[in-house]
């Protein structure tokens, strides 16, 4: 099998329930000894509106030292939990969320009162905004992971589809000039590398990790190359596209603090949310989904009922790169406008780490990309404040984030049966 | 080796080695049926491992047939990713009707540009020979070749740190981590500390090693311990080490040339700096020696000692391996930690033999590239060898080319990609060229092996 995460006879070699609780204390201890005993004097003060909003909400002021203090020793007292009695899963996940929740605060409370801040308020409601931007490649590729693998196939190359879909629609919306079309371009671009990726996977039985590394190189090369070729001696014709503006939901959008963060942002926000819900509810509660994972467990038994295997794989990866198009499309027709090299750098394995995070289902991917977007956020966030902690340290955060996670403190997570072997009918 | 792979494990096969001791009628019948075990086991496999699978696909993916057909296919794609972004190309293609003969030419001239122009920067310049003639220098011939040498060096050592995981049945994609780990301590003792000549430069290679083993290790111990797959570990750290690295270069008291904005170290004491041997040119760098005797190394441990007959057991079969009595989380530890230590090795032997100092240009992409060079050279010492030497040609070439006919030095990674695809695709190979099936009835096993 294996997928990404092996199970392997020899893991119960580490008492899981101490290692989690452990660390999970180690973040209280870091609440305490870092956020408390260097504490500033002063309240930090979180903001909850943005400058134009209907409805004005107050800001929220917390002393510093105490605030650490106290979410350290609920960490701690979580973490002894976790130890001795916590069992069920969901209050393993949610004791998980509520330490790192706690650390980000007292991190939060920590940099907003020092003297660098210079009284600028956290504003809660821009952080989000951000964090759900910097989310949408990051989902979309999720997503994009979810589709092959539900059905079999490894998708290693949503690096690839992000690339090629940031660079397709960047030129035919700068070429042509017509947005859409830059949309819908990038779209199938990623669909493109999806169909490669099917044909060399299925057809060719190409190692499907292999395959995806070798893919991404690729593609890098080839927008690289094509950068260098055409974009640069050309820009004005080749790399100016047009971006995409904000699209405020009438109503929806004038909410306090829910508004501005989820109504007020790019048709790529909206698409993203279409695409969650498509996904979650195509692959768990229609029969569709049900096929995809019948093909993804079992191909053989999902023949057997008249399913045809290949031609779900081969749909499914198509469709999941379509998707990664879209947040290819998002690099540059939604944010910068223009194309730069390896400009995806790296985002498509975050997303699949968040994928893995995520269990393979649609929501725990988006749950996880919602995670790594929030880091990215927090990270340009605190830089904007010029702390005095380097940039390169917070940005090592959520990789490493994820390295804890896989060895086991999110517990053991499963594959679909079938991910990445090739099927042929015997 | 290996072909054995149902359930038992598989015996020592004292020539089978780097393929270069291997008889010809027996290379031949070993990897003929290569698509068949490429993608699976024969039948009987029992349920299936995808690390398996990869050490399979790289052992018996392709012979040296489709290698070659790869290599060249690669080569004629490239071609026409060539012509067809030129705009004087697409100039003349545009008016194709009226003057086919024409837009041809043009084609044909684009492309002879700029593989002549890579040719001649990666192996041989006739106008050096011509030169010498003339009164000009005799070891500006082999100038070019000196070049590819010294660019293969790194990849021959991160090539063989891949590979090493591969017998081990591990994919390690952490050796971009690696060679930072080894770098990091190898530069730091070149220019920290100081020692007589000779010792000093061996300390720092020693260093490298242990830097990377440690990256190495963390991985393999990861794996062992809690099952954390390594493919995402590697990616993930490979992300850590490139920040941990910028965060070094970036604060003055680390690693960071004092008084200085730009990322990048000091230069290392010229005692720890490795010569070039063998000059007046031709010379050769004692980097590449290093890397050639641990390739000598890796071939020797994996086919003459226990610890890598081990290896290659629990590379081919976890379950055969355990029954066995062997420790199947030992030997993925060691295997990672020497792996480690090979592209360890290679960061050492960058910053000491080529750029003396520690920065993101000497940084480079020969992590991503040993992933590349050991799928090439299929896993085996020799072949890494020769596929990091044909990457090397082709990125010395490749800048030469961009200098002299302003094609992007880019093409080469396309170039390098398409050749480690079609070499993975033995099927799609075949397909193109045409070339008859060895044993059709392998797809057969296939398909029960990786639903068995």
């Amino acid at each position: 099998m294996t997928a990404l995460a092996t199970v392997t006879p020899t893991a119960a070699t580490i008492n899981r329930k101490w290692l989690a609780g452990g660390t999970l204390i180690a973040f209280g201890l870091l609440d305490i000894l870092l956020f408390g005993l260097f504490s500033h004097k002063g309240d930090a003060t979180f903001a909850f509106s943005i400058s134009g909003a209907k409805v004005n909400v107050p800001n929220l002021n917390v002393a510093a030292g105490p605030t650490a203090y106290l979410l350290g020793a609920l960490s701690v007292l979580i973490g002894i939990g976790r130890m001795t009695i916590i069992e069920s899963p969901v209050l393993k996940r949610l004791s998980i969320g509520l330490v790192l929740f706690f650390f980000i605060i007292s991190m939060l409370v920590w940099s907003d009162t020092g003297s660098w801040a210079s009284g600028v308020p956290v504003n809660v409601v821009v952080l989000l905004q951000n964090t759900l931007t910097d989310s949408i490649p990051l989902i979309l590729g999720a997503l994009a992971g979810c589709m092959g693998e539900r059905a079999g196939v490894i998708n290693i190359a949503i690096e690839g589809q992000l690339l090629l879909g940031a660079f397709t629609a960047a030129v035919v919306a700068s070429a042509v000039g017509v947005l859409w079309l830059g949309l819908v371009s990038g779209t199938l671009a990623g669909g493109l590398v999806g169909a490669m990726l099917a044909l060399f996977a299925i057809r060719y039985f190409v190692d499907q990790i292999i395959l995806g590394v070798v893919i991404n190189l690729l593609i890098s090369g080839l927008t690289g190359y094509l950068y260098d070729r055409l974009l640069v001696p050309d820009a004005n014709t080749y790399n100016s596209a047009a971006t995409y503006g904000p699209l405020k939901v009438p109503g929806l959008g004038d909410i306090p603090i829910l508004g501005p963060i989820l109504f007020d942002s790019t048709i790529f926000l909206y698409l993203t949310y279409a695409a969650i819900i498509a996904v979650q509810v195509g692959l768990f509660n229609t029969r569709w989904g049900l096929r995809v994972r019948a093909v993804g467990e079992h191909p053989t038994a999902a023949d057997t009922v008249g399913i045809r295997v290949l031609w779900t794989r081969y749909r499914n990866l198509i469709l999941g790169g379509m998707l990664a198009g879209i947040g290819g499309a998002y690099l540059t027709i939604g944010s910068v406008g223009t194309f730069s090299k390896d400009m995806s750098s790296g985002l498509g394995y975050i997303a699949l780490a968040a994928m893995i995070f995520g269990r393979w289902t649609p929501l725990g991917g988006t749950g996880a990309a919602l995670l790594f977007g929030f880091a990215e956020a927090l990270q340009s966030f605190l830089g904007s404040i010029s702390v005095p902690i380097s940039p390169f340290i917070l940005g090592m955060a959520p990789y490493v984030a994820t390295i804890i996670a896989v060895a086991g403190l999110v517990g053991r997570v499963r594959a679909p049966a079938a991910d990445g072997q090739p099927y042929v009918r015997a | 080796m290996t072909d054995d792979a149902s359930g038992v494990p598989p015996e020592p096969e004292p020539a089978a080695g780097s393929g270069a001791s291997t008889p010809e009628p027996a290379s031949e019948s070993v990897t003929a049926p290569a698509p068949a075990t490429a993608t699976g086991p024969p039948e009987g496999g029992g349920r299936q491992r995808l690390d398996r699978a990869v050490l399979d696909a790289i052992v018996h993916g392709s012979s040296t047939v489709v290698t070659t057909l790869a290599i060249i296919l690669a080569l004629v794609l490239g071609a026409l990713i060539i012509a067809f972004s030129d705009t004087t190309v697409l100039h003349a293609w545009s008016r194709f009707f009226r003057h086919p003969g024409v837009a041809i030419s043009a084609a044909w001239d684009a492309i002879a540009a700029a593989y002549s122009a890579m040719f001649e920067g990666a192996i041989f310049d006739p106008h050096t020979i011509s030169a010498a003639f003339h009164g000009g220098s005799v070891g500006a011939i082999f100038y070019p070749l000196s070049e590819t040498a010294s660019q293969a060096t790194p990849l021959v050592l991160t090539g063989l740190a891949v590979a090493l995981a591969f017998r081990a049945g591990l994919f390690n994609i952490g050796a971009a981590s690696q060679w930072i780990g080894g770098a990091i301590v190898a530069t730091y003792l070149g220019f920290a500390v100081s020692l007589p000549i000779v010792i000093h430069a061996i300390v720092c290679l020693i260093g490298g090693f242990a830097g990377g083993a440690v990256m190495g290790w963390l991985v393999g111990l990861l794996k062992a311990r809690t099952g954390a797959h390594e493919v995402i570990v590697t990616i993930m750290l490979n992300y850590v080490m490139y920040d941990f690295l910028s965060y070094l270069l970036g604060t003055p008291t680390a690693l960071q040339l004092p008084h200085q904005a730009n990322l990048t170290s000091p230069i290392i004491a010229s005692s720890a700096q490795l010569p070039h041997v063998g000059g007046p040119p031709p010379q050769v760098g004692v980097g590449f020696l290093v890397a050639l005797v641990a390739a000598a190394g890796m071939w020797w441990l994996l086919e003459r000692s226990t610890v890598g007959f081990e290896f290659r057991t629990v590379g081919a079969n976890p379950s055969a391996a355990r029954t066995a009595g062997m420790s199947v989380p030992r030997t993925w530890i060691l295997a990672m930690l020497l792996a480690g230590g090979l592209a360890g090795l290679s960061g050492a032997v960058t910053i000491q033999g080529t750029f003396y100092s520690l920065n993101f240009q000497s940084y480079g992409t020969y992590g991503i590239d040993g992933i590349t060079v050991a799928l090439l050279g299929r896993a085996r010492p020799l072949g890494v060898v020769l596929a990091a030497l044909l990457f090397g040609a082709l990125s010395t070439g490749g800048t030469v080319m961009e200098a002299a006919t302003s094609v992007p030095v880019d093409i080469t990674e396309v170039i390098e990609g398409l050749i480690v695809l079609f070499v993975a695709a033995p099927l799609f190979i075949r397909a193109v060229f045409r070339l008859r099936e060895a044993r059709v009835g392998g797809l057969g096993a296939v398909a029960k092996g990786w639903n068995g």
